[in-house]
């Protein structure tokens, strides 16, 4: 080839991936528009949170312009943009859009309680811009280096986040606890990164799984086939640096302390964004690696390994938040046995896909995806309003612990009962959206079931810890609502016709409304889940 | 009015009340609250009565059925329609609510909210009734929890928290396993759209085509562990005392009247048509949690000092026999044929015409509980003693009441359990002997208290001033139920008119459904 052919096919690749990547670049001209802004004194004039709204409204509206053009054709379009180091198809959009309006959501909330002060401002939104394009280049890489990438550029704004409150010993220690592990996570997920790529000979994901069936071809297929050892080896590495950012047991340890540490808008963003983020590559490689001739036993035996991680981490996250007595750091752990619950989709999925019956199963496997998308929104939604009544609440009585919500009935009526939905919801009651969720990923870890008995185990686990998890999503409760107001504590007088209300109000309406008509969504999902099953596999 | 409308209209008329009432209305004037509700609940029970004379008598099926979908990529569909099973529970919630409305006027704390609540409660509780799909059903099954949890848990006595919790963990355990349940059925139904369907699950099962033998098994229990919890059944009653006692008066009304009975309509809904040969296979099982729920219940209501907690154990008792007189289903297993099909038929009338009656007596007895304890203040049965001096009419109603309870000829508590214990003795004599001998105890400990309460020569506790007769509206609630109750004694007909039908059909679904089983069974042995 020669080195002009070379330069025009580069640049028409270019040219046309850029409109593919609209969204991520919008964000990043607005991250560029607020640090120049800052430097010429504009955000005097105008304050940074506005630049940041508008910002994150129009990728909002790029993503869903992506996702209209993409439904829009019958056909399932996947294209490989950048050379193929990143894939453009629903799931892509999907994310993208999650992701754009959870930076919106974020952005309002953050306007609304004035975490960052107008000084700071610019720094703070253009970490969390920075995030944000990382997450959407997590749920798009095509390439083990952009998966690599992605996971970086998240955890590196998200470090700085976590310790954004200035001064605050507590905050600078979760922000130094998340570092250190962040990186120990980042290299051995590097090193695993090698051994697929070095054993396999490429990084292009969507050959991963064509490279591993010939590497086992003629050999056992099993542990014993050196290559396949090597590639297992790598692939649990991996897995070990996105387990990191799902805070999956035993790679927990930051999860509580940096929640704690940081304020309640950012931990709110990273109990749902990172791991939204981290579900998407999670597929993605997992999809990746899944159908290889020679490999499926292994394959299902890390399903399997999944489930078993997922029902430790449910547990174990519901039982460690009974004796919190802080709420960021009892919903930490909510967060880890939420990430346990979705977990779970993807270990059905990998059984399923697996199987020898996986072309019967096709609905099946879109529908384990579907599930997981649709609880991520859900989650989305559900979480994002605890945190936001939980930093609402701040405001007013500057303190974060459970005791300080005593009687808050008596006063702020709308906040309390955004509580109750959302906590509800969370706890997998109808009609509320979490429910949904939880039923369709139980339903599609029940199937995988008919494929490998332990998946039956898995459910019993999931659903065991519906009731575990009752007990202190209702002792948050109970003291909102059944405890009378302490004569001494500051009143929070949120009314119901203020922008905090219509905040939360809006984001719990949502959280019913998934659980009222799920359709919309979960064919969204599900539109979302067939691009990325139907790969073709060799 | 359109009659499928009518459906979605009766449980959905007390939602669009509740929202009415939080949006509208001002909560210091609680007069004019108290009021709406009442209104509520009244339209809400008119509407039942309205479908009851459009309903046809003597047909088998399902009637004024509804489907509409609604997650199409799940097959879950908004599906309502009543039959002879449901119908009866419909009027006796519509009726329970607003009898207990008119008991709410003792609450005065926080009444905006109570009343919403209340009003949500019965939504659910209709919808349970009402629905025909599985998700639906499981649904509004969940969606009382919430409202009760909050009902006890605010309104309750001393230890609300710890009933109120009690309640919800226990319910909530029951619901995971029936939502496992769900899910082996949603994955077996022969054809997709059907999968939550109830009615075609039950179809499909009487064909011997939904589950397997040895699934059945399982998810038989799955789904009566989550019933009995609800029913309640021995060992798994252990809320219901503590819900009760706690409970305000006309919630105690409502869990009596109403939440109970939903285990019962749960097992014969849902668990014996859908895995009609689990049921069989755990008939024994049933029939001896049954007896021991009898003899228990009455037992531990021997032993009370509380007035609220010896009628709490009552129901423990009374739903026993409901519970006993589903499961008397005896089959011949050499050939899978019934033995006397006629006797189990007539247990499932029984238990059917006995839920309607317990919720009905024993709504009245807490009702009557709730009277004397608004205006003393204590409940200990050794600190009562002449009230049929001091209150006559109350006295008097609350003796027709109780005997309801406890099974007098002409009211309608006899009925069933002597439908039940006759159906008894053709499955096995011993344990009708056993059954039987729990109306003795039930006589015993019904009479007893109402010597301790009742009669006497004075009143022996504290507040003796305050025993002021009944007013209008507790007469008129007392009046109501008593008045039912001697209508449902002398004219059990009018439920067996509308119960027989269904129950005739639903058994015979169920033998088939088990005779196919059995045939695959022996199949499988023949191949071994």
């Amino acid at each position: 080839m020669l080195f002009t052919d070379l330069i025009n096919s580069l640049i028409t690749d270019t040219t046309q991936s850029i409109p593919r990547f609209g969204v991520e670049l919008c964000l990043s001209a607005t991250i560029v528009l607020m640090l120049l802004m800052r430097l010429s004194g504009l955000d005097r004039l105008i304050p940074a949170c506005l630049t940041a709204t508008v910002g994150a409204l129009v990728a909002t509206f790029l993503a869903y312009k992506q996702f209209d053009a993409l439904h829009a054709k019958d056909a399932v379009v996947t294209t490989h943009i950048f050379t193929g180091l990143l894939v453009h198809d629903s799931f892509t959009v999907f994310f993208r859009g999650f992701l754009a309006l959870f930076l919106l959501l974020t952005v309002a909330l953050t306007s609304l309680t004035g975490i960052p002060d107008e000084e700071d401002s610019p720094d703070f939104y253009s970490l969390l811009f920075g995030a944000t394009i990382g997450m959407m280049l997590m749920a798009s890489a095509n390439n083990l280096l952009m998966l690599f990438i992605g996971v970086e550029m998240t955890s590196v704004p998200s470090y700085a986040m976590v310790g954004f409150l200035k001064g605050r010993k507590v905050s600078s220690e979760a922000a130094l606890k998340y570092v250190v592990y962040g990186a120990g996570a980042a290299g051995v997920m590097l090193y695993g990164i090698s051994l697929v790529g070095g054993v396999l000979g490429t990084t292009d994901m969507s050959l991963l799984s064509q490279r591993l069936a010939e590497a086992a071809a003629g050999g056992s297929g099993g542990l014993k086939d050196p290559e396949v050892r090597t590639v297992a080896l790598g692939t649990m590495l991996v897995m070990v640096g996105l387990a990191f950012k799902l805070s999956l047991v035993p790679f927990h340890f930051w999860c509580p302390d940096a929640f704690e540490g940081a304020s309640a808008e950012v931990a709110g963003f990273l109990s749902v964004a990172s791991k939204a983020g981290a579900f998407g590559l999670l597929v993605r490689f997992c999809l990746a690696l899944s159908g290889a001739k020679g490999t499926e036993s292994l394959m299902i035996s890390f399903g399997l390994g999944l489930g078993f991680i997922a029902c430790i981490t449910t547990t174990f996250g519901n039982l460690a938040a009974y004796t919190q007595t802080n709420l960021k750091r009892l919903l930490a752990y909510s967060t880890i046995a939420h990430a346990g619950y979705m977990v779970m989709a993807v270990a059905a999925l990998l059984v399923l896909k697996n199987s020898p019956q996986a072309a019967t199963l096709t609905e099946n496997i879109n529908q384990s995806i579907e599930g997981l998308l649709y609880y991520l929104v859900v989650y989305l939604f559900m979480n994002l309003g605890a945190f936001a009544v939980i930093a609402i609440a701040r405001n007013y009585t500057f303190s974060e612990e459970v005791d300080s919500f005593k009687g808050l009935i008596s006063q702020s009526p709308t906040l309390c009962i955004v509580m109750l939905i959302c906590m509800f919801s969370l706890v997998g009651m109808p009609p509320f959206g979490g429910f949904v969720g939880k039923l369709f990923i139980f339903a599609s870890a029940f199937k995988a079931g008919e494929v490998h008995g332990f998946m039956y185990v898995v459910v019993a686990f999931g659903a065991l810890n519906t009731v575990f998890s009752l007990v202190y999503y209702i002792r948050v409760l109970r003291t909102m609502f059944l405890e009378a107001r302490p004569a001494d504590a500051r009143p929070v007088p949120v009314r119901l016709v203020s922008w905090e209300s219509a905040f939360v109000v809006t984001l719990a309406v949502f959280v019913l409304l998934l659980g009222v008509l799920p359709h919309m969504m979960s064919q969204t999902a599900n539109d979302a889940a067939q691009a990325i099953a139907q790969l073709p596999n060799p | 009015m359109n009659p499928e409308f009518l459906l979605s209209a009766i449980i959905f008329v007390p939602t669009i009340g509740a929202l009415l009432l939080a949006l509208l209305f001002d909560s210091k004037n609680s007069e004019a609250m108290r009021l709406f509700a009442m209104a509520t609940t009244l339209v809400t029970f008119g509407l039942t009565l309205m479908l009851w004379g459009d309903f046809q008598e003597g047909t088998s099926g399902i009637q004024f059925e509804v489907a509409k979908q609604w997650i199409p990529t799940w097959n879950v569909y908004y599906r309502l329609g009543v039959d002879g099973i449901s119908l009866p529970l419909v009027l006796l919630t519509g009726l329970v609510s607003a009898l207990a409305m008119g008991a709410s006027w003792s609450i005065t704390k926080h009444v905006k909210g109570y009343l919403v609540l209340f009003l949500m409660l019965e939504s659910g509780m209709m919808g349970v009734f009402l629905s025909l799909d599985f998700f639906l059903f499981y649904v509004f099954w969940e969606v009382m929890l919430l409202p009760m949890y909050f009902l006890i848990g605010v309104w309750g006595g001393p230890r609300k928290e710890y009933a109120a919790i009690k309640f919800f963990l226990y319910t909530l355990a029951g619901s995971v396993l029936m939502l496992v349940a769900m899910l082996m059925f949603y994955f077996n139904a022969p054809e997709p759209g059907g999968r939550f369907n109830l009615i075609y699950l039950a179809d499909a099962a009487s064909k011997g085509g939904l589950l397997s033998p040895s699934l059945q098994i399982t998810a038989f229990v799955m789904l009566f562990i989550g019933f009995a919890i609800k029913l309640p059944a021995f060992p798994v009653h252990t809320w219901l005392p503590d819900a009760h006692v706690e409970a305000p008066t006309p919630i105690s009304m409502i869990l009596a009247g109403v939440l109970l009975k939903m285990g019962g309509y749960g097992i014969i809904r849902i668990a014996f048509p859908l895995c009609p040969y689990g049921a069989q296979y755990w008939a024994w099982t049933m029939v001896a949690i049954g007896v021991i729920s009898i003899i228990y219940g009455a037992f531990a209501a021997l032993a009370q000092t509380d007035f609220k907690r010896l009628v709490a154990y009552s129901s423990v008792s009374h739903m026993g026999y409901v519970l006993l007189g589903l499961a008397v289903w005896k089959v011949n297993e050499a050939n899978g044929q019934s033995i006397g099909m006629d006797y189990w038929q007539m247990g499932l009338n029984g238990a059917m015409f006995q839920m309607i009656a317990h919720g009905i007596s024993s709504a009245g007895m807490f009702f009557m509980v709730g009277v004397i304890y608004d205006r003393v203040h204590h409940r200990d049965l050794n600190r009562f003693g002449g009230l049929m001096g001091k209150m006559p009419l109350y006295s008097g109603l609350s003796a027709g009441l109780f005997f309801a309870g406890l099974g007098l000829p002409g009211l309608c508590g006899f009925i069933g359990e002597v439908f039940v214990v006759l159906s008894t003795w053709n499955f096995s004599w011993v344990l009708a002997i056993v059954a039987a001998s729990g109306v003795i105890l039930t006589a015993g400990y019904i009479l007893w208290a109402m010597q301790r309460v009742y009669l006497g020569a004075e009143y022996r506790g504290p507040h003796p001033e305050d025993l002021t007769p009944m007013n209008m509206r507790e007469t008129s609630i007392a009046v109501t139920l008593l008045a039912l109750a001697i209508v449902f004694g002398i004219f059990p007909a009018i439920l067996f008119n509308i119960m027989e039908p269904s129950i005739t059909s639903m058994s015979k679904a169920a033998e088939s459904g088990y005779q196919q089983s059995a045939a695959q069974v022996t199949q499988l042995q023949a191949q071994r």
